[in-house]
């Protein structure tokens, strides 16, 4: 469904734009529908770059990103922009900076109607916007005609995904989507994902938290410095990490039930095997290696 | 004991009434106990941090003590808080990476901040130098400014900065939400170095992520609604946690390894109540399962173990 292949995004950086820093370096990845895929990485590491050339909103510098085969930077004009949108849309971060605090939060369905459904009725409107609040698992009566501010964080990203809902797209980007909301909160927002894809949407879903990123996805991309460390299926990059950058990203990560000097004993315990590494011919490639079905290990980044 | 809290009460004022973010709080924090202090947003955390320190102009103290030492601390009176902040008391701010001055070279801040506080830098600078060089940090960076360092840096700065007086109580509050995984580590670790080496006596650790305090703290706090609902041995509290909304909170946690397909997590239902006007007795009682009606007196914090409280009717 969605296709990047080779895509880079080097940005202008410094005094006058003279500094050059690639942002993302050489990422091929698929996403199929009904599938959640991750983007994890550091700060850095490119992932909301992706997601934004994704959405449309920066282009890449080379490369192509396709959505049904269609080269999603040869859209062109207006109408095929919104016809774009239509099956692919974004949930970022902040929900409090989605809204305009002078209007009801439910003003961004009156915004999907007018642009999307002109032609139809109060009534139909209302039953599909109902529908989608409930499918949220929102009590319409709570959200409806309330601004911004009556809302709470978890409410309100939950609007913003039912508006992606009305739209009954294909492809939704949440970036970040969770990061803002609370522990008790988070998972519901984690589980609506999980309902959606059951109904065969497929969701990027670009994370920091490795735990919140493997909790929905069926593979998982690891980003660092704009390039793949590695990909997978969610429970082998998980359980077998191949990359030593993902092992010690891992190794890091708070847990629950094991402190960080019972992890790093088991390692030591049990040194995982070297994975040969794939060697970038120049600075600007970055070649996958296959070293198991459909897993892959990226070049070694120092 | 370093820290004897007790019935705390501090209050935000504000147009519409006081905001009852600190309703009765009472613990106590022992020599070398690294303390999480955890719960959603709008529990009073960060509100108890900055009570031991300073409060703004919106706070309001309204009852309770706090000891420090087996001394008095005057939380109410600014003027009298002066001498204590730093020198016992000291504080690593919430956004410490935005609270370093980008005019100056970081040399040259700590060296304002200590003739401020009326210790002369010549005396310390050694110490600053040694301790710079534990927490992974080059010596060089005294003559930098601070835009010139990543943000873990500038929060390893802040970390040294603020303890260089070797104060009794440290408040760390989410001193890591902002940094990457790897980076948290490393500044988690070093604060548990700093208390090994009695830089600080004890700590209290404000954060929202239970993970991350379990690897480093000795008891865990968890705050619902300006309420303390449970204090732990930090394994008791991940491992078996008595409250019904520390259980329902750690059980609504994805850890790495868990999926969807092994079976889904849930969520607590509802949302925290306003502190405007909050209900009578148990403030979680309209979320939790387990409520009845005695549940609408205020359950006291009992001693459910040795070193184990709770507040609720149905661990007593």
């Amino acid at each position: 469904m969605l296709e990047l292949s080779h895509v880079h995004k080097v940005y202008r950086v410094g005094a006058f734009g003279g500094g050059r820093l690639r942002a993302v370096r050489d990422v091929s990845l698929k996403v199929e529908a009904g599938e959640v895929v991750s983007l994890i990485g550091e700060s850095g590491s490119g992932k909301s770059t992706i997601g934004k050339m994704v959405l449309g909103l920066f282009r890449p510098t080379s490369g192509t990103i396709a959505f049904d085969g269609t080269d999603i930077t040869t859209i062109r004009g207006h109408n095929a922009r919104k016809a774009y949108y239509r099956r692919v849309q974004g949930v970022f971060q902040d929900p409090f900076s989605s809204f305009n605090p002078i209007f009801k939060a439910d003003r961004v369905f009156e915004m999907i109607r007018s642009s999307y459904f002109p032609g139809i009725s109060d009534a139909d409107w209302r039953e599909r916007v109902l529908k989608a609040v409930g499918t949220v698992r929102l009590d319409p009566e709570n959200v409806l005609g309330k601004y911004p501010h009556q809302l709470s964080g978890g409410q309100l990203q939950r609007l913003l995904i039912a508006r992606a809902l009305l739209l009954d797209v294909d492809l939704l980007v949440a970036d970040e989507v969770i990061s803002m909301l609370d522990a008790s909160t988070r998972i519901d927002v984690l589980n609506l994902l999980a309902d959606l894809k059951e109904r065969g949407m497929a969701i990027l879903f670009v994370t920091h938290d490795l735990s919140l990123g493997n909790y929905v996805s069926d593979r998982s991309v690891i980003l660092r410095k704009g390039a793949i460390a590695e990909m997978g299926p969610t429970v082998r990059v998980f359980e077998n990490p191949l990359h030593p950058y993902s092992r010690h990203l891992l190794s890091c990560v708070p847990q629950l039930h094991r402190t960080w000097a019972e992890v790093d004993a088991e390692l030591e315990a049990n040194p995982p095997e070297d994975v040969e590494l794939p060697v970038a011919s120049d600075d600007v490639s970055a070649p996958l290696l296959e070293a198991e079905e459909g897993h892959f290990v990226g070049i070694d980044q120092g | 004991m370093t820290l004897r809290v007790n019935d705390l009460k501090v209050y935000y004022q504000t147009l519409r009434g006081d905001v009852h973010a600190l309703d009765g709080v009472t613990f106590d924090l022992a020599d070398g106990e690294i303390m999480g202090l955890a719960g959603e947003s709008g529990c009073g955390k960060t509100t108890l941090g900055k009570s031991l320190i300073r409060l703004d102009s919106r706070m309001r103290h309204v009852g309770g003590t706090v000891e420090l030492d087996g001394k008095d601390v005057p939380i109410g009176d600014d003027r009298a808080m002066v001498p204590l902040r730093y020198h016992e008391i000291s504080l690593i701010p919430q956004y410490a990476m935005s609270a370093l001055n980008p005019t100056r070279k970081i040399g040259r801040m700590i060296n304002d901040l200590l003739r401020a506080r009326g210790v002369r830098p010549a005396d310390i600078a050694d110490e600053l130098r040694r301790r710079l060089e534990l927490v992974g940090l080059d010596t060089d960076v005294l003559d930098r400014f601070p835009i010139e360092l990543s943000g873990g840096m500038k929060q390893r700065v802040v970390m040294v900065m603020s303890t260089l007086l070797n104060p009794s109580l440290l408040i760390a509050d989410e001193v890591t939400s902002a940094l990457d995984v790897s980076t948290q580590r490393a500044v988690a670790e070093s604060l548990v170095e700093f208390r090994d080496r009695e830089y600080i006596k004890s700590m209290v650790f404000v954060t929202h992520d239970i993970s991350l305090v379990y690897q480093m703290a000795d008891t865990i706090m968890v705050m619902y609604a300006g309420h303390i609902v449970e204090k732990a041995p930090a394994s008791t509290i991940i491992n078996a946690p008595r409250h019904p909304y520390t259980q329902m909170l750690i059980s609504a946690l994805p850890e790495v390894g868990t999926t969807t397909e092994q079976g889904r997590l849930e969520g607590i239902p509802g949302t925290p109540p306003g502190l405007l006007n909050p209900p009578t007795g148990c403030r979680f009682k309209e979320r939790c399962p387990l409520a009845f009606e005695k549940c609408n007196e205020r359950p006291p914090l009992v001693e459910i173990e040795p070193g184990h409280l709770a507040a609720c009717w149905k661990t007593g």
